[in-house]
């Protein structure tokens, strides 16, 4: 029996047996609509409530994230302006170490100078003897008149010949001072020049530690504001950490395009190594011993960077004493060099294998045979490419640092994002469900609504008899 | 405890290895059949353009095997060349010169058969391909498709060739075929049907400017 006929109540009018359904339906529904009210009530409001409690626990976790973030960020930046300050002092350590420990045999040489010049000036200080007492007593006596007597007139005469001789003989005594004067000056120059190149010399010094002092004292205004957690110190940090998460996103990328151009290099002559037709899965055995040559390449770059101490990411390595860093400098250097001959040697192997090969894809094409191009600038170029790639992929350490830390602030900011929206996306379910379960006790009513009028009519009136029985009486 | 670890260390690495080494096969195995009969054994120099494109396309560690139709095809004498390229890439280019002078040798003095039994050479296509153990399977007939089998010779039965590429090459018009064309569509599907029947995929390459298209995989 199907269905159809199962609905037939008036067998051959299915209008008819419809409608009676309808009716059928349309009571039952009535019956049922308390009920039915509260069962899409209860739902609505067991989903709001659920939604809220969900979107309440995303949030608390949103705020734990943001909280986790905000202690990483501000240890990241400690750290950054600790290493910032160490190396200030170290470049300060240099500057002191190169110029002030000299500064002994700086100041014995400054203050020989100095006593070359104090003597000098002694020297040049010295005047030539005064003029005999006698003198003036001579002059007084020729200052006496004649008197018309000849002997006096004659001692007179004798007198001032005497003492302008005398004055003549002191006039080119003070000259001749004079002159080893000026001569003793003009040595004192070249030591004056050296005093003050020396003095200009340990000015700039001093100028330069001034200069490395303030660096400092700015680092140290930056350490104490991490410190103290400060909201200006946080938005600083978290651009700087967006800054940073692009710009070494930037240069990975490109360190990428070199790993790619790499691969490519010694893929093809790797077959001749490891066999063109073994696979590891999907990929061709040659592929994969390619690859894993190009990131042992990249590892090794990595320890070397770690051991020289520019970058921190195995901080066991930065940690060991100076003797094993150094061994270990020296291994992995030795290990890159020795992957670089090897790369290069495949690149070379490369052009002949290419060269082979296009020279018996030209034999089935054509019957004619050609001579190859014999130029070595292909050779030469990929030989030195296959060398200087892999020394290049070492630094990728330095942008592959900077974009472990800045990812770890750049992912906490997009999970704590995520979360905040799937909080606003529960509370916004949770709304859509209560309003949604009112929407349908309406339309629930609405599918009902002849006889909930009739209802209506009837509690309409029993009121009304309620309200005034005695004229329903009457 | 430490020595545990490292036991246990590389043995996952060997597991993982393990794990990963494919165990199907990544190799081509093809099987060109030439029809020497009649007037197609003028088509022969259309063949040779094909295994020189093949020559080129295949790479190392897969199979190549060109044989000829004639009266009685399922013989090893009829195969001219075959070769299962070494793995190195030198290797595989000298080994494809070498192919490529057999060939060459053979088209130069190839002489006509007066029978043309197609169904004996795919058996021995079959035959090698499934020695060669290649991943990928393709039987290229360059033929016109014609069967014209020596009294007593038998090969009414089905041909089994699973997850076989048969690929009929350059199948050319007969002069009866001009007069009534259901002739050539009737031996199309004729071998389409013992083909497919046989487990294998069926296809025709008329154009041979489009050589790209017969190593495709459906």
């Amino acid at each position: 029996m199907s269905t159809a006929e199962l609905l037939t109540i008036v067998p051959g009018s299915p209008v008819l047996s419809g409608l009676i359904l309808f009716i059928i339906a349309l009571l039952m529904l009535y019956l049922a609509r308390a009920p039915s009210h509260r069962a899409i009530r209860s739902v609505g409001s067991i989903l709001h409530s659920a939604m809220r409690i969900a979107s309440r626990s995303v949030l608390r976790g949103e705020q734990y994230l943001v909280e986790r973030n905000r202690e990483v960020l501000l240890a990241a930046g400690r750290e950054a302006v600790e290493r910032s300050i160490e190396r200030e002092f170290q470049r300060v350590d240099a500057v002191v170490k190169r110029d002030l420990s000299a500064y002994p045999a700086l100041q014995l040489k400054l203050s020989e100078q100095i006593t070359l010049i104090d003597e000098d000036y002694r020297e040049s200080t010295e005047l030539p003897p005064p003029s005999p007492a006698w003198v003036g007593a001579v002059k007084a006596v020729a200052n006496i008149q004649p008197q018309g007597d000849g002997t006096v007139a004659d001692i007179l005469m004798e007198i001032q010949e005497s003492t302008e001789k005398q004055y003549k003989k002191a006039m080119n005594d003070y000259r001749d001072s004079m002159g080893v004067r000026h001569a003793l000056l003009k040595k004192m120059m070249p030591h004056w020049r050296k005093l003050a190149e020396t003095l200009y010399k340990v000015g700039k010094n001093i100028t330069g530690l001034q200069e490395r002092a303030k660096v400092i004292d700015r680092r140290m205004d930056e350490y104490e504001q991490i410190r103290a957690g400060s909201v200006r110190a946080q938005q600083t940090l978290t651009s700087s950490s967006m800054t940073q998460f692009v710009i070494s996103g930037f240069v990975l990328l490109i360190a990428f395009g070199g790993a790619v151009i790499n691969f490519n290099l010694i893929a093809l002559p790797m077959s001749e190594m490891v066999g063109g037709a073994s696979y590891i899965g999907r990929y061709p055995m040659a592929s994969v011993a390619a690859m894993v040559i190009i990131l042992l390449e990249v590892s090794m770059g990595l320890y070397l960077m770690e051991s020289i101490r520019i970058t921190n990411l195995f901080p066991i390595i930065g940690s060991m004493d100076d003797r094993m860093r150094r061994k270990m400098i020296w291994i992995t250097f030795a290990i890159l060099l020795v992957l670089a001959c090897v790369e290069s040697s495949l690149a070379f192997m490369r052009e002949q294998i290419a060269a082979d090969m296009e020279a018996l894809r030209h034999t089935l094409t054509t019957s004619e045979t050609i001579q190859p191009v014999n130029s070595w600038i292909p050779t030469v170029g990929q030989m030195v490419m296959g060398f200087i790639l892999p020394f290049a992929l070492t630094f990728v350490a330095i942008p592959l640092e900077s974009f472990v830390n800045a990812s770890r602030t750049v992912g906490g900011v997009v999970a704590a994002a995520a979360l905040r929206w799937m909080a606003f996306m529960f509370r916004l379910l949770g709304n859509t469900a209560k309003y949604l379960s009112e929407f349908l006790v309406n339309v629930y009513d609405v599918l009902i609504f002849p006889p909930l009028y009739i209802e209506r009519l009837a509690f309409h009136r029993t009121a009304e008899e309620q309200i005034h029985p005695q004229e329903g009486g009457l | 405890m430490k020595r545990f670890l490292i036991t246990l260390t590389i043995l996952g690495a060997c597991l993982f290895f393990v794990g990963c080494s494919d165990v199907n096969s990544h190799s081509r195995g093809v099987y060109l059949l030439m029809d020497t009969s009649g007037t197609y054994k003028n088509e022969l120099k259309k063949a040779c353009s094909i295994i020189y494109y093949l020559l080129g396309t295949l790479k190392p560690g897969d199979s190549l095997g060109v044989a000829r139709i004639d009266t009685g095809s399922f013989s090893e004498k009829d195969i001219v060349a075959k070769k299962t390229f070494d793995n190195r890439p030198s290797v595989s280019n000298q080994q494809k010169r070498l192919f490529k002078d057999r060939v060459d040798k053979f088209v130069a003095s190839v002489k006509g058969s007066p029978y043309t039994d197609i169904s004996g050479g795919i058996l021995q296509a079959v035959e090698y391909l499934n020695e060669t153990g290649a991943g990928e399977k393709y039987i290229l007939i360059f033929s016109d498709l014609k069967e014209d089998l020596r009294k007593g010779y038998i090969r009414n039965f089905d041909i089994e060739m699973p997850r076989v590429h048969v690929v009929a090459l350059n199948v050319t018009k007969l002069r009866s075929d001009n007069i009534d064309p259901r002739e050539y569509m009737n031996r199309l599907e004729y071998w389409q049907k013992r083909a497919q029947d046989g487990g294998a995929t069926w296809r025709v390459v008329n154009d041979l400017e489009r050589l790209d298209t017969i190593l495709a995989d459906r």
